[in-house]
């Protein structure tokens, strides 16, 4: 979209720079580290300067990024990052702000949170590591997980219907939704520099594999020779092309995502075409991310342009100063009935 | 015939109707009106939790008082000397509050059989003589207001409506009030409807012409200006006098303000009120929920900004936590309670002060917290005012106590001269700040307060957060020696705020038989019993506290100059438990929670039970 023409100001900042001496201690093979390399890769080029990001976490395993990016940050208290966030950014609308949270922080015990903040369009980046599970506190089912997960509190199978967490994004009328995969480190980096372009909320799933209570989760399309037939990397504007062959194609039938064939009896021209500003596309997509018929859609699913909260403050007190004038203690001890004893 | 004119020192008047009756806004103009002409007052709001609770029931009471006079007020009064009652349920609820002999003036049209059976009156009782012993003007306010608007072209609901501008107009000539500013302020209200600005003025000057003119009233009441010191003053309710505090800190301070904040009864005229100063750069957040009101403040605190979150009891326990992360992240932050009476919802429209507890002590782990609490409705201002000077000076959240009756009741304050009120010095750190091994977020002071560093300043990047801290370095550390170290640091932090606080005034002798020590809004009830006290030749003394956290260094030397020490607290006795463990020593307590403040009677009873 219109922002990738952005000129970008470059400030001699290297990976380097955002790492800071302290070790990272996520367990070894998690996904996480990924996540972290492609951040700290992504963002010296944003021109951004380094001392005005600021990281945004609450609790959980993936809350921990903070304290491994050499910028600002807040490891604060579970579910209330977004809240935390909110307030830096309208404290300080300089501030490249990025909030960190995970399936059980913010879609469990934040929601609430997650949702208004999407719903304000605060000028924000939220990224959603995705694992299904609670890795923290050693293995439960999480509100993201599947139906029938086995996990330490469900031995049985769950019986939780779970949430899509980019569907719930697009339900709090969210202006950026993009979806990640932990090991792509291509996909990762476009959706990191499309949210930091993006003006207002932009919320990022990450599917991010736990190798100790979830291992395998996301195989299908984590696994590279599986991936090509199961994941679906949409671009805005482009036919939605997938498989090893890039021989297959989603179009729509009877109001639904359908997989076809090209060749003799679909060609490109019959295939759905991405528009990330067309929220009928992107519920389209969401709609295929339970569904085992279709491939799991990556990738920007949605952009379109709305005023920030962030911005609207500001103009809302440019605008009531110059009705009123701007205000001294003197105008605003006087505004009653006032009289004096002499 | 002439009418007699009394002088009188003070007056205690109550309006009471049904809730769509007025009586906020008539109490509010008849102190408007009353400031003006020069006396001290307090006024005391009473309404219902229901926004519109069915018309005419006693649920749907709602009811104002003021206290005025020309000496010294501190409290809204006790008993009313006059009782405004619109309907024959506000007469029911609040007949028995007043003084024997006291006046009543009643909307006789509005005791039809219907509202008096619904408020639970067998007879009507201006008519069937069970008021004797009092004063009672029956008056036909509903059938006056219809006669003198006849012609005006409002409807007849509408003309019905003005009924309360005539109750106040008969007031403003019994206590020789000038109507001039009520006239000047409903054709301000009213700019854009000029035909209900004139109705009400019309009904206002019915009402006054009607003391005037009538031979039921043959006397008026005259109160002379009060001696207060000179300077300007206007009228402010404790909930408005915490915002300008607030603002007043901000600028003194060279910070933005910011509050976090999620509408809570009876703290949300905070809210309303800094939402509409937009043209002094304050940023109001309505939060989505009590939780996201205090974490947006630690987030705009962390950024820079002085921030503040405001609530009430159920708030306040949403927001423990979050309090919590404000203590161990060393930010300031000021969060204001506006007590209600609890527990859970409790009675959200009532004064209580029964949240000391939990703002003194109601946090998990060892988490101790600066907590101050107001008196009055000025002090509201001086109490913000410092609670956000300390909790920059200090790097602390601060908690300030104020209360519905203080929040919503009114009084008198002297306007400062801004120029006058203290600096407030910030330091934040720069770049250069940071020395060969880096910024140390958490690097100490002579307070062991530590610095605040700025998101955007180059070179200090660190990271805070929840997770115990490395003392110095502010990296991650569950070491078991640095933890009681930082235990010790944030319970000393707050101990070092008694430097701070200036030696407590003593009202009567400052050694004798007895010690009324108080906190927070009993100060007014406890002022004027301890004065009929001394007037009575009585050893009794006041001492009270604005902070209750630290308490005041002389606080155990003053104590000991006492035989007996008599706590009155709107709680179950939470001050006395916590004097007890400070003190150790026998401490009388009178202890009330009907979610009403202390009548000055009650004070003096105990205080003559105990001195016998």
């Amino acid at each position: 979209m219109s922002e990738t023409n952005i000129e970008i100001q470059d400030l001699n900042l290297t990976r380097k720079d955002f790492v800071p001496g302290n070790e990272v201690r996520w367990c070894p093979g998690c996904g996480d580290y990924s996540v972290l390399a492609n951040m700290q890769k992504t963002l010296p080029v944003m021109g951004v300067k380094k001392e005005n990001y600021a990281f945004i976490s609450g609790i959980g395993c993936s809350s921990r990024f903070p304290y491994y990016m050499n910028t600002y940050g807040f490891h604060s208290i579970h579910g209330r990052a977004p809240a935390i966030a909110s307030g830096v950014k309208l404290a300080n609308p300089e501030l490249a702000v990025w909030i960190i949270t995970g399936d059980g922080d913010g879609f469990s015990i934040g929601g609430n949170h997650m949702i208004h903040a999407l719903r304000r369009n605060i000028d924000m980046n939220i990224m959603l590591f995705n694992n299904r599970i609670y890795g923290l506190t050693k293995g439960q089912y999480s509100p993201t997980s599947l139906l029938g997960a086995k996990t330490k509190s469900s031995p049985f199978g769950s019986i939780d219907r779970p949430f899509n967490p980019s569907a719930v994004a697009l339900g709090a009328n969210a202006t950026f939704i993009s979806r990640a995969l932990d090991v792509d480190a291509k996909g990762l980096q476009e959706s990191i520099k499309r949210a930091q372009r993006h003006k207002g909320a932009s919320f990022i799933e990450v599917y991010q594999n736990c190798i100790i209570f979830n291992d395998g989760e996301f195989s299908d399309v984590e696994n590279k020779a599986t991936r090509p037939d199961n994941a679906l990397f949409v671009v805005h504007g482009e036919p939605m092309i997938f498989g090893k062959e890039q021989d297959k194609g989603i179009i729509m039938e009877n109001h639904h995502p359908k997989v076809v064939q090209l060749g003799d009896k679909y060609s490109e021209k019959d295939l759905l075409v991405h528009d990330e500003t067309n929220q009928i596309i992107t519920n389209l997509l969401l709609e295929m991310t339970f569904d085992t018929s279709n491939p799991t859609p990556f990738g920007v699913l949605r952009a379109v342009e709305a005023p920030t909260y962030d911005e609207m403050m500001i103009e809302q007190i440019k605008a009531v100063t110059k009705i009123k004038g701007e205000g001294t203690l003197e105008d605003l001890f006087y505004s009653g009935d006032v009289w004096e004893v002499k | 015939m002439a009418k007699k004119v009394i002088r009188i020192n003070e007056a205690t008047i109550r309006f009471a109707g049904d809730s769509g009756d007025g009586m906020q806004l008539t109490g509010t103009r008849f102190t408007e009106a009353t400031a003006i002409v020069g006396n001290d007052l307090k006024t005391i709001p009473n309404y219902p939790s229901e926004i519109r609770a069915p018309l005419g029931t006693l649920a749907g009471v709602s009811a104002f008082q003021l206290m005025f006079g020309s000496q010294k007020v501190f409290t809204p009064g006790d008993l009313p000397d006059t009782l405004v009652a619109m309907n024959p349920a506000a007469l029911k609820v609040h007949l028995r509050d007043l003084k024997k002999g006291g006046t009543i003036l009643a909307n006789s049209n509005a005791f039809t059989d219907k509202n008096l059976k619904m408020a639970g009156w067998e007879a009507n009782p201006l008519e069937d003589g069970s008021l004797e012993g009092y004063t009672v003007f029956s008056i036909e306010m509903s059938k006056l207001v219809g006669k003198a608007l006849e012609n005006s072209d409002l409807t007849s609901k509408g003309i019905e409506r003005t009924k309360n501008m005539f109750a106040l107009g008969v007031l403003f000539w019994m206590y020789n009030r000038p109507i001039e500013p009520t006239e000047e302020w409903l054709r301000k209200k009213f700019g854009k409807n000029p035909s209900v600005a004139e109705a009400n003025i019309t009904a206002m000057k019915t009402g006054f012409n009607y003391g005037e003119t009538t031979e039921i009233f043959t006397t008026s009441y005259a109160v002379e200006k009060a001696d207060l010191p000179k300077g300007k003053y206007r009228n402010i309710t404790g909930n408005v006098a915490v915002a300008y505090g607030l603002v007043a800190a901000a600028k003194k301070a060279g910070k933005e303000l910011f509050l976090g904040s999620y509408p809570i009864t009876p703290a949300s005229e905070i809210l309303h009120t800094l939402s509409t100063l937009r043209n002094h750069g304050v940023k109001t957040f309505q939060a989505e929920d009590e939780i996201a009101g205090i974490a947006s403040a630690i987030g705009a605190s962390y950024a820079g900004d002085l921030a503040v979150t405001t609530t009430s009891g159920p708030g306040m326990a949403l927001k423990t936590e979050a309090i919590g992360l404000a203590i161990i992240t060393e930010l300031p932050l000021v969060i204001v309670n506006v007590q209600r009476g609890g527990p859970s919802t409790g009675m959200p429209t009532k004064m209580e002060q029964s949240d000391l507890l939990q703002a003194v002590v109601g946090r998990n782990s060892d988490a101790r917290i600066p907590v101050l609490a107001a008196k009055d409705p000025a002090d509201c201002f001086e109490c913000a005012f410092e609670a956000a000077r300390i909790a920059m000076k200090y790097m602390t959240p601060v908690i300030l106590l104020s209360d519905g009756y203080l929040g919503q009741g009114s009084g008198p304050w002297q306007i400062p001269d801004p120029k006058t009120l203290p600096e407030i010095v910030v330091n934040h750190p720069s770049s250069a700040d940071a020395g060969e091994d880096g910024f140390m977020p958490y690097a100490r002071d002579e307070n062991e307060t530590r610095p605040w560093a700025i998101p955007g300043t180059p070179g200090l990047e660190h990271r805070i957060g929840g997770l115990e801290k490395e003392n110095i370095t502010g990296m991650v550390s569950q070491d078991a020696a640095n933890h009681q170290l930082m235990t010790d640091i944030r319970a000393r932090k707050v101990d070092n705020i008694k430097q701070d606080i200036p030696p407590s005034e003593i009202h009567g002798e400052p050694k004798g038989k007895l010690l009324v020590l108080g906190w927070g809004s009993t100060h007014g009830a406890i002022h004027v019993a301890v004065d009929r006290a001394l007037a009575k030749g009585q050893s009794v003394s006041q001492m009270h506290l604005r902070w209750v956290s630290p308490f005041p260094s002389d606080l155990e030397e003053i104590c000991n100059g006492f035989d007996e020490i008599l706590i009155p607290e709107v709680n179950s006795g939470q001050l006395a438990l916590l004097l007890k463990g400070e003190l150790a020593r026998k401490i009388h307590q009178l202890n009330i929670v009907r979610g009403e403040p202390f009548r000055a009677s009650e004070i003096e009873d105990k205080i003559n039970e105990i001195l016998g």
